[in-house]
């Protein structure tokens, strides 16, 4: 038998990313207890940023480069521009025919992939050690000399659609997510999913995406992350030989879209084929950039984190009603993004007395402080999942280029201390503040028969 | 959240490459990978030490897996796993949690096809408690019955809930297809026909029969001397009486003697195509040979055969690989392509071409070059963090490769000829004795 992803654990990739990431959420509080995360930075006269940090522990390298393009730099009609264009990276410049990165960076021992967010594009190579100028001449390549044919765009197009069939049409909960999270947010590109809604994905034409690359992809526009077994000053001169003549791009266009407060509770139905009922609901919340963004992320611990987490022992375990339910905070955002709670309702269970239940739970933050136990328990949970991450490069790298892109990586230096500041009280004041019936947005999944 | 990233590539590509795990170069130095400690109550005990990071990674495996259980008890092996951290002679199932979570560890079991894991994660400062409960789940479990019962509840709810993932209807179709009563073909279905008649007293006797220090392999990475391990686990598992009964026996799969198509009918837009029959076990001989054959074909992402025609030429799947599921008995040969439905045929047409060519004309000079290339040399990565090396602990402990594989591996690989891929291939692809399904829209479909 399959050893299938327990359900609780769905969306557990995304979430370990986002709860990995959000790990990493700072504010500019400072403070005295800095941690010096020997990152190494430097800025090249065209702009690009270098991240640098040395990690000898073991022979290998990740190169990543963060550009900071995502679906919030798109426009309805052409969204999922962003993502296309990830993926058209892979198929050929003037040097380099289409089916040659890939295959050059396996070749070399190496795995490479790409992923796009709503607020960036981030590309990684992960090699032993000795084999990271593959990279630099691969990258930096590929950052100006893309070449976007218009046979392999059409061909790579489909790719995409079937990627958009797999994880939305066909995935009933997906679905709901998707319409949930284009109410959430009805003045701000976060809007609209990354991958684009069908009918943009086939309205995209090639001459708009190239000029979107050669508007996004500029070094002014991006940061290197390096993390691994290398010497800083050997690699940095190395950078500066495969970067450093490429020339500064013209200022990114800004995105100037605000999501005016919402003054009344959103709710979005869809009826879809599907066993279970599901419930995924966010309230508007700030960035890392906000100080109360670290009460907020306490507060997703107390709620969320671990099997004696308020929503699991509440809806899963004691009552019964949940398959799973689970919460995240959306904070590493370059704009104001969600604090999600979810779950998936028992086979006999309403969805309302699921829903019932959840916010009763988030209404609890608001009434009533954490306990000594829980807060001590979240900061425990976080200060040690910041010193396990140290074990792996690719993690360490992942926060530094996150970070960065949507804020300042300097900030992590704070992190731990400005989590431990967190009180009770801020935590309530947080809850108070953000958690209100009018700033909420619910969608709910109602399972049809087919 | 969950639609915020969207890779090129699907998380499968790491899946296939699983079974490529105990790559290796020859010139990754010639420190051992760990040290392997038989203690006096049998448990094999597999160390490497880290002391860079104050984190301590525990992978226990258990000869408690399906294979342990006949086949009219389909689901008991992973039911028993998963109510160990349910409540024990000292503590509830909350207390475990909350302890765990209080230091910010983590610590969980669950069910396999072999054997049953059991993992701990924690600082080194927390190196205590988290063995205490380690060892306290695995040595006294007590099975409540309203844990038992909450437990099924969820089991069937989370069984009920996959059927609405086309690709999971598609795998359990085609897994009970190749495995027939075999103890790797257990599905959602069997587990669910079980499990109403599940009794404590079948949990009972099927954790004192399996759970024993003989029957377990602990893998141990990071911040702890070989001193202190032993002494902990001297401590801690004292007293865990060892159990000698044998498995019982295997159950063959079904012999397939021609391609039969199974076509499964779903509102959706996309079909899910997993094809493929039984393949080897990891200790087969020509086990390297096929994992190249294997890369060449549709394992080796971007570099395999299957991506660049299906995906790349023709932009009809954005997932489509091929893997060899090769553990202590023979695994299945699968390959899984999700395309629209309307074009259902022509993939199929494709995948079964790409295992026709593999096995008449040799593999090209560069393709095996290529290969051998990317499976020597991305061995590093393969062990960079604790987990990693606790999986390939337990990976060579499992299957008898010797602490001194990654050191060998290299030999191992560079060593096939294009011949030997031919003949692998010839000998374990069986394009004319198929295992198809097809979950899709079938009137769009339209399958030949």
């Amino acid at each position: 038998m399959r050893n299938r992803v327990k359900s609780e654990n769905m969306t557990m990739s995304f979430v370990k990313i986002v709860a990995l990431t959000s790990l990493l959420s700072v504010s500019v509080v400072a403070t005295s207890l800095g941690q010096d995360l020997k990152v190494i930075e430097k800025v090249l006269p065209n702009g690009l940023k270098v991240l640098l940090k040395e990690e000898h522990k073991a022979p290998v390298v990740t190169f990543q480069i963060w550009y900071k393009v995502g679906s919030r730099n798109e426009k309805l009609g052409t969204t999922g521009m962003s993502h296309l264009l990830e993926h058209m990276m892979f198929k050929g410049t003037k040097k380099y025919g289409p089916k040659t990165f890939s295959q050059t960076v396996m070749r070399n021992g190496g795995n490479d992939n790409a992923f796009t967010s709503q607020n960036y594009t981030a590309y990684f190579e992960n090699f032993a050690a000795d084999r990271i100028g593959t990279a630099l001449e691969l990258e930096s390549d590929r950052m100006q000399n893309l070449l976007i044919d218009p046979k392999e765009f059409s061909s790579e197009r489909e790719v995409v659609k079937e990627e958009r069939r797999m994880r939305y049409e066909d995935d009933p909960v997906n679905t709901m997510v998707e319409q949930m999270m284009s109410v959430a947010f009805s003045a701000h590109p976060y809007q609209w999913p990354v991958i684009g809604w069908m009918a943009d994905i086939n309205n995209i034409t090639r001459d708009e995406l190239y000029n979107h690359y050669k508007t996004y992809y500029a070094p002014n526009n991006a940061t290197i992350v390096v993390v691994g077994d290398f010497a800083a000053d050997k690699l940095f001169a190395q950078i500066e030989k495969y970067f450093g003549g490429i020339p500064r791009g013209a200022d990114v266009p800004k995105v100037a879209a605000v999501e005016p407060k919402h003054r009344g509770e959103r709710r979005v139905f869809i009826k879809k084929q599907a066993e279970l009922a599901a419930i995924f609901a966010g309230f508007n919340t700030p960035t890392v950039k906000n100080s109360d963004s670290y009460a907020l992320e306490v507060l997703q611990g107390v709620l969320s984190s671990g099997k004696s987490s308020r929503l699991y022992r509440s809806l899963v375990y004691e009552k019964q009603i949940a398959l799973y339910a689970g919460g995240d905070y959306d904070n590493i955002s370059t704009d104001p993004n969600l604090f999600y709670v979810y779950a998936g309702v028992m086979p006999g269970k309403t969805a309302e007395e699921v829903e019932k239940a959840l916010f009763a739970e988030i209404e609890k933050f608001k009434t009533s402080p954490v306990t000594d136990e829980e807060l001590q328990k979240v900061k425990n949970q976080i200060e040690a999942s910041f010193i396990m991450g140290q074990d792996s490069i690719f993690n360490q790298a992942m926060l530094l280029g996150e970070y960065e892109t949507v804020a300042n990586w300097k900030t992590l230096e704070k992190y731990v201390a400005n989590i431990r500041a967190v009180t009770k009280e801020d935590v309530q004041r947080a809850a108070t503040e953000y958690f209100s019936e009018d700033n909420r947005t619910v969608g709910i999944l109602i399972p049809i028969k087919q | 959240m969950r639609n915020i990233y969207h890779t090129r590539k699907t998380r499968t590509c790491i899946i296939i490459l699983f079974a490529l795990l105990m790559t290796t170069t020859v010139s990754f130095g010639a420190e051992p990978l760990g040290k392997r400690i038989v203690l006096d109550n049998g448990m094999v005990l597999l160390l490497s030490e880290k002391h860079e990071i104050p984190m301590v990674t525990v992978n226990m495996a258990i000869k408690a897996g399906n294979t342990a259980v006949p086949e009219d008890k389909a689901g008991l092996a992973s039911i028993a796993a998963s109510l160990l951290t349910q409540g024990t002679a000292k503590r509830t199932a909350n207390q475990i949690s909350s302890e765990i979570d209080f230091i910010g560890g983590s610590l969980s079991t669950g069910g396999g096809d072999d054997f049953a894991t059991a993992s701990l994660r924690v600082l080194k400062k927390d190196i205590r408690t988290g063995f205490d409960l380690l060892s306290d789940v695995l040595m006294n479990p007590i099975f409540e019955q309203k844990e038992i019962e909450r437990m099924v509840k969820s089991t069937l709810a989370e069984i009920q809930r996959q059927k609405e993932e086309p690709n999971i209807v598609a795998n359990e179709a085609f897994e009970k297809a190749v495995y027939g009563g075999h103890a790797y073909g257990r599905t959602g279905d069997d587990v669910a026909a079980y499990l109403p008649k599940l009794t404590r007293q079948d949990i009972l006797e099927f954790y004192k029969a399996r759970y024993s220090p003989n029957n377990a392999i602990i893998a141990v990475v990071g911040d702890v001397t070989e001193q202190e391990i032993i002494m902990l686990l001297k401590e801690h598992f004292k007293g865990w009486k060892g159990s000698n009964q044998p498995l019982p026996a295997s159950v063959a799969p079904p012999v397939i003697d021609k391609t039969a198509v199974t076509k499964i009918d779903k509102r959706i837009t996309q079909a899910n195509i997993d094809m493929g029959h039984i393949g080897i076990t990891r200790e087969n001989p020509d086990f390297y040979a096929v994992m190249v054959m294997n890369y060449i074909l549709g394992g080796g992402g971007f570099s395999s055969r299957m991506m660049d025609n299906i995906r790349d030429n023709k932009g009809l799947a954005y997932d489509v690989h091929s893997g060899f599921a090769a553990q202590k008995e023979a695994g299945a040969f699968e390959v899984s392509i999700q395309t629209k439905n309307e074009s259902a045929n022509e993939v199929i047409a494709e995948a079964l071409k790409e295992l026709r060519r593999i096995q008449t004309d040799l593999v090209s000079e560069k393709e095996l070059a290529d290969a051998k290339a990317y499976l020597t040399g991305s061995f590093p990565l393969r062990m960079d963090t604790s987990a990693k090396i606790a999986g390939m602990l337990t990976s060579i402990e499992i299957y008898n490769l010797g602490l001194d594989y990654p050191q060998r591996y290299a030999g191992l690989i560079n060593s096939i000829t294009r011949e030997d891929i031919q003949r692998v291939a010839r000998k374990y692809l069986h394009p004319d004795k198929m295992v198809i399904v097809v979950v899709a829209d079938q009137e769009k479909a339209k399958l030949k």
